[in-house]
Order: C-alpha cells, then sequence, then structure tokens
C-alpha cells in the first residue's frame, strides 16, 4: 500500500539502528504517546534495535485504555434500559465492566451493534425512529471531531433520538500531568502524529520549554517511530529540547483548522477522570449547553456508579511509565486477552495486550496466545 | 482505536453535507466524510480515521522523508553537533 510500505523498509530501519548506536552516548528513557504507536514498536520489534541505553516506555495513548470504568458501567447501564441502542467501536464493546461487557449485553438484549463510523450511529437513528439511539464515544483529539460531526448532523437534521455518551481525553494535559509527578523519569516524547493531525503542534511549545523536554511529532510506521527516536536522542544528546516534526507529509503546525473549528463548536474542556490516573485538570471534551439534548448522559438518569478495580492491576504505572507490563504478576497469567483484569489487556493498542500478542522480550511470563 | 491508514480518493459526491467521497484503500473501497480536506482533489491521497479524512498526504514531504531514509549515514555525518552548536535541520 503507498504511504505504507515504503516506511516498513528493513535497510533503512538497519541504518537507523546504526546510526542511534553511534549517537547515544547516555542513557534515555523516551516515552511514546499513543497506543498505535506502541502497537507497532512491539510488533516490530523496534526496541530490538534500539542500543541498550535508550529504554522505551509506553504512554497512556489508548482510549480505551483509560476510559474509566464506570464510564463502561454508565454505559451498560444505559444498554440496558428499554428502546435503546447502544453503539461503539469493537474493542470498546470488549472492555470489562465491574459486572460484564457490552458483548454480554448485546448477547442478553441484541441491542448492542458495533460501528466504524459515530456517522453510521446516526444513520441507526434515523432508520430507527422508535429507538433511542446512543453512540459511546470515545478517543483523543484524533476521534473528537468525528464524534462533534455526528452530533452536530444530528441536531442539524433535527434526529432527536441520538445521543453521544461521550468520553473524551486530551493528550497534552496528560503529557503535563505525567511530567509533573515526582516519579516522572520520562525524558523525551514522541507525540502522537494522529493527534496532531488534527491538533497541531503549537501547543505543545510551552511544554517542552516549561519542563525542558524533547517533543518530537511522529507518525506511526517503523521507520517513522526509529526516526523520530532518532531525532529525540539526539536533541538530547544536544542538551536541546525543542518540538520537532517527523511526520511532516501529514501534519501542519496549526493542525486541521476547520475539523478544529467544530470541536470549538460541539464541546468544551472539562476536567476527566483518566483509568489508572485519577482526575486531570481540563483534560477531556465535554459537550456545550446547546448540545444538552444529544448529551446521554443528561438524557438517561443513571446515577453515579462508583466501580472497583481490581487489586493485582498496575495500569495507572503502566500508562505513566513507571512500569512495564511484564512488571505485573498478573501478566499472562490470571490475566490474558480472553479474560482481561485490565483495559491494557483488552484493547489491541493496549501495553499489556501488545506485549502478549507479541512476546518481544525474553522472559516475559507471556502464555502461548 | 487511534488507527489512521492512508487512502486513494477515487470520487468526491459534490454538494451533500457533510462532503462525502470514495476512497481506496489498496482496493478497498469505502465511504469517507471528507468535510474537514473540502479542497482535496481526485487521485489525492488522505489520512483516514473512523471514516474521516483528518489530513492530506503531502506527496513532496513525504517524499522527502522518503530521501532523509536513503541519506541517514549523511545526516549523521553532516549534522551532529556540539551541545550548544547551531540547531541541525533534519526533520524540518
Ligand atoms: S497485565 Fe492485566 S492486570 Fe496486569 S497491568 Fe496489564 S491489564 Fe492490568
Amino acid at each position: 500500500m503507498r504511504f505504507v510500505d515504503e516506511y516498513r523498509d528493513k535497510d533503512s530501519a538497519a541504518r537507523f539502528a546504526d546510526l542511534l548506536q553511534r549517537i547515544t552516548t547516555r542513557p534515555w528513557t523516551i516515552m511514546e504517546i499513543c497506543g498505535g504507536q506502541t502497537h507497532t514498536i512491539v510488533k516490530y520489534g523496534i526496541e530490538s534495535l534500539l542500543p541498550p541505553a535508550i529504554t522505551l516506555v509506553h504512554g497512556p495513548g489508548c482510549p480505551v485504555c483509560v476510559t474509566p470504568l464506570e464510564m463502561i458501567d454508565k454505559a451498560i447501564a444505559i444498554a440496558s434500559q428499554p428502546d435503546v441502542i447502544l453503539t461503539s467501536f469493537g474493542d470498546m464493546l470488549r472492555v470489562p465492566g465491574s459486572q460484564k461487557d457490552l458483548l454480554t449485553v448485546k448477547a442478553e438484549m441484541g441491542n448492542v451493534r458495533m460501528v466504524y463510523s459515530p456517522l453510521d450511529a446516526l444513520k441507526i437513528a434515523q432508520e430507527n425512529p422508535k429507538k433511542r439511539v446512543v453512540f459511546f464515544g470515545v478517543g483523543f483529539e484524533t476521534t473528537a471531531p468525528a464524534n462533534a460531526m455526528a452530533v452536530w448532523q444530528a441536531r442539524r437534521m433535527g434526529v432527536k433520538n441520538f445521543s453521544l455518551l461521550c468520553s473524551h481525553v486530551l493528550v497534552p494535559p496528560a503529557m503535563e500531568a505525567i511530567l509533573s509527578s515526582p516519579s516522572n523519569h520520562v525524558q523525551g516524547f514522541l507525540a502522537a502524529g494522529h493527534v496532531c493531525a488534527i491538533m497541531g503542534y503549537e501547543e505543545y511549545i510551552p511544554l517542552a520549554s516549561r519542563y525542558a523536554i524533547p517533543i518530537v511529532v511522529t507518525g506511526f510506521e517503523p521507520l517513522d517511530l526509529l526516526q523520530g527516536i532518532a531525532m529525540t536522542v539526539k536533541q538530547l544528546e544536544e542538551g536541546r529540547h525543542e518540538v520537532e516534526n517527523q511526520y511532516t507529509r501529514a501534519v501542519r503546525q496549526e493542525g486541521n483548522v476547520r475539523a478544529r473549528r467544530l470541536l470549538q463548536e460541539v464541546f468544551t474542556v472539562s476536567d476527566r477522570a483518566w483509568r489508572g490516573i485519577g482526575i486531570i485538570p481540563s483534560s477531556g471534551f465535554e459537550l456545550r449547553e446547546e448540545y444538552a439534548a444529544f448529551d446521554a448522559a443528561r438524557v438517561f438518569e443513571v446515577g453515579t456508579i462508583a466501580a472497583q478495580e481490581s487489586p493485582l492491576c498496575i495500569a495507572g504505572q503502566i500508562l505513566q511509565g513507571w512500569k512495564k507490563p511484564y512488571d505485573c504478576s498478573a501478566f499472562g497469567h490470571q490475566c490474558t486477552p480472553e479474560h482481561p483484569l485490565g483495559a491494557p489487556m483488552v484493547s489491541s493498542e493496549g501495553s499489556c495486550a501488545a506485549y502478549y500478542h507479541y512476546r518481544r522480550r525474553q522472559g516475559t511470563p507471556a502464555a502461548t496466545p | 482505536m487511534c488507527l489512521a491508514i492512508p487512502g486513494k480518493v477515487l470520487s468526491i459526491d459534490q454538494g451533500g453535507t457533510p462532503l462525502m467521497a470514495d476512497v481506496s484503500f489498496g482496493g478497498i473501497s469505502k465511504k469517507v466524510c471528507l468535510e474537514w480536506l473540502p479542497d482535496v482533489r481526485e487521485g489525492e491521497y488522505v489520512i483516514v480515521h473512523v471514516g474521516f479524512a483528518i489530513s492530506k498526504v503531502d506527496e513532496e514531504e513525504a517524499l522527502e522523508t522518503l530521501r532523509l531514509f536513503q541519506e541517514i549515514g549523511d545526516f549523521e555525518e553532516g549534522d551532529m553537533k556540539p551541545p550548544d552548536g547551531p540547531a541541525p535541520k533534519d526533520g524540518e
């Protein structure tokens, strides 16, 4: 496939490995933010190409992983009401709530549907005027404009039986939370290229200078990641801390202005709870007052739900880069993709599932998948 | 879930709201919302996430990145600077 295959070339990867060997003189810890990047790193064995002095830690950038358990329970409570069709992306349906997951509700009540796009959910609402159709919308800045568009369209066309259960999180506040923690040891960031395709990277400039940390906007193919790592290491070795863009073929500094405008129109920034991390100030989107009629959290009275996490799961420490999946005692034993204890094992972009599937690290206690 | 992949715009449905297009992903065609990128033409490549084109692939930049991959050796020798030297120009 064009613009994909070229970025997987083995010879170039070997040259990057060689370059990194030569330029690295000290130990550095670099965090990739996005779960999609974690997936590529583990799948293609990127870590095995790096000098031992470079440690990659995996960030909180898997939206499914950071969606609070309470939110999943809320979605299940809504799906269990009469005349409701609950829709979401496939990954979201598999995440266990405290009692069950949405796939179980689907099997029991037959009213949960997987969709590819939030516009498909809107279409289901138009085709089923007697049902209340809810789209469970999670995601970072990459996905938020799509969900905004579905709500905007619903209001424009008067589709009154459509609503959004919205659990949107924002990347820069999470990076700031990680950097300001006393336990932080991240020295450089690979910023998520697709988040920046929407938002641009102006927001990262003050972060890079305040915390004296290099931030390199990076793509998702193996060579993108190797180049992003090389650019970060180069900055670290030279004592620089700038925002650089590796993913120039897709990311402009200002992002996508039209998508950002719709985000502004539909959402307002609010505090948000991140699973495993807790509340991060101004780190999420919620629907504006004008869209209250399309806000499932307000339309459906489900009250506050308190949920209990598995005491074995150390997802919070993994999502902040303090621990790796193989540090978890449940990894590969009590916790597997078939029987996940925590969200990073459920989502294909979660670091626990990525480690489990590809078993990159020797000595990991992963069972045969 | 944040998966976004490049596809080639085959045809654009003019005049609709939101603006939609047929986009091919290695031969498989899908309807994609083009509302964020109204200036994209047929034949160009866009990066698509959950049914929305979020960014146009800049072919010149893509070629430039590939050229850099070929020249990694030179880019190191030519560009490495001491900590207080002028900023290198890679990846710009
Ligand atoms: S392996 Fe399972 S239990 Fe352990 S941190 Fe990952 S998701 Fe949680």
